[in-house]
């Protein structure tokens, strides 16, 4: 037992466990952006899923237990069913290959080689902290005293905009009133495809009663 | 070799260049849409990375902003595109070129 606590407090065991995670992080972030095997959009949400649950590991690692748990509460939980939702309400066909972009292609590896330019020059020219054994822990109970007495007009801020958000997802989605055929019965959301089945001759009367104007 | 802040940079930047890659040279919008959210992950590595090293919990205050900022951008996106697909019946880039000059 005293052995294992030796083995887990030393930095064996976290160095192994930060390059098993990167590895794996990396390894489904590429499968997201190029899979070799598959171009179907699902394929790409499934490896986002496993970059995410990786990434709450390098988390664990970096003593982020909070963030680690919203990570994957959020992203796994919530963004990637919302992704795989979307996907399958849009039915889309497998994507055929089209010829590759060279002007994109160009782009690509210009735009990646000048930011790796600039990574390489701050990281040879900033002085790192180095710190042997760093101490931090983010852990829920110091998060949320932060998060509600320095940082609590930010809080109230983002609420609003989650509030804006959920307003402008149901304006964006909800059908357009004019280009939208009517319905069958006048009313929004009852059309000739949906209208509960046998409803033929009894719904007539409910018809009728809900269009007064159109009475004979 | 021990696991720096130096390490966890780099893996951060690799996560944020594959992002970059993704979004400049794929041509679906969903997958644009995964490696947009990709890009965003890696600078929350790099933040937690260095508020962990830094000693102060700034850091991870901002990474859980980002986080929430980040699901209402996927909430309206997707909703944009699913607008998008109900008038042109596409999801590819190259499709849609109604801006174009």
């Amino acid at each position: 037992m005293e052995a294992l606590n030796n083995l887990l407090g030393g930095t064996l065991v976290p160095d192994v466990l930060f390059y098993a995670f990167a590895a794996l992080t990396l390894l489904c972030a590429i499968l997201v952006v190029a899979n070799p095997f598959s171009r179907n959009p699902v394929t790409s949400a499934m490896f986002l899923v496993l970059t995410i649950i990786s990434m709450a590991g390098l988390f664990l690692l970096l003593h982020a237990f909070f963030l680690a748990a919203v990570q994957i509460l959020v992203y796994a939980g919530a963004v990637i069913v919302l992704f795989l939702f979307v996907i399958m309400l849009l039915d889309l066909k497998e994507e055929q290959r089209r010829r590759i972009n060279a002007f994109g292609f160009v782009a690509g590896v210009v735009s990646v080689g000048l930011i790796t330019a600039i990574f390489l020059k701050c990281l040879h020219h900033t002085a790192l902290p180095v710190v042997d054994q760093p101490v931090l822990e983010g852990s829920t109970e110091a998060l949320g005293k932060l998060l509600f007495t320095q940082y609590v007009l930010p809080f109230e801020v983002v609420s609003i905009l989650l509030l804006v958000a959920m307003i402008g997802v149901i304006l964006l989605s909800k059908k357009d009133a004019k280009t939208a055929p009517p319905g069958e019965l006048g009313l929004p959301g009852i059309t000739v495809e949906n209208k509960p089945k046998g409803a033929g001759e009894t719904a007539k009367p409910f018809a009728v009663s809900a269009r007064p104007g159109e009475e004979k | 070799m021990h696991v720096g802040l130096e390490q966890y940079l780099t893996v951060s930047f690799l996560l944020f260049a594959l992002g970059l890659l993704g979004v400049i040279m794929r041509r679906n919008l969903l997958v644009i849409y995964m490696s947009l959210e990709l890009m965003l992950n890696a600078t929350n590595l790099a933040l937690v990375s260095f508020s962990r090293f830094n000693d102060k919990l700034d850091g991870q205050v901002v990474v859980f902003f980002i986080i929430t900022v980040a699901a209402a951008e996927v909430a309206v996106g997707l909703a944009l595109i699913v607008a998008l697909y109900r008038k042109r019946q596409t999801v590819h880039v190259e499709d849609l070129t109604s801006m174009k000059l």
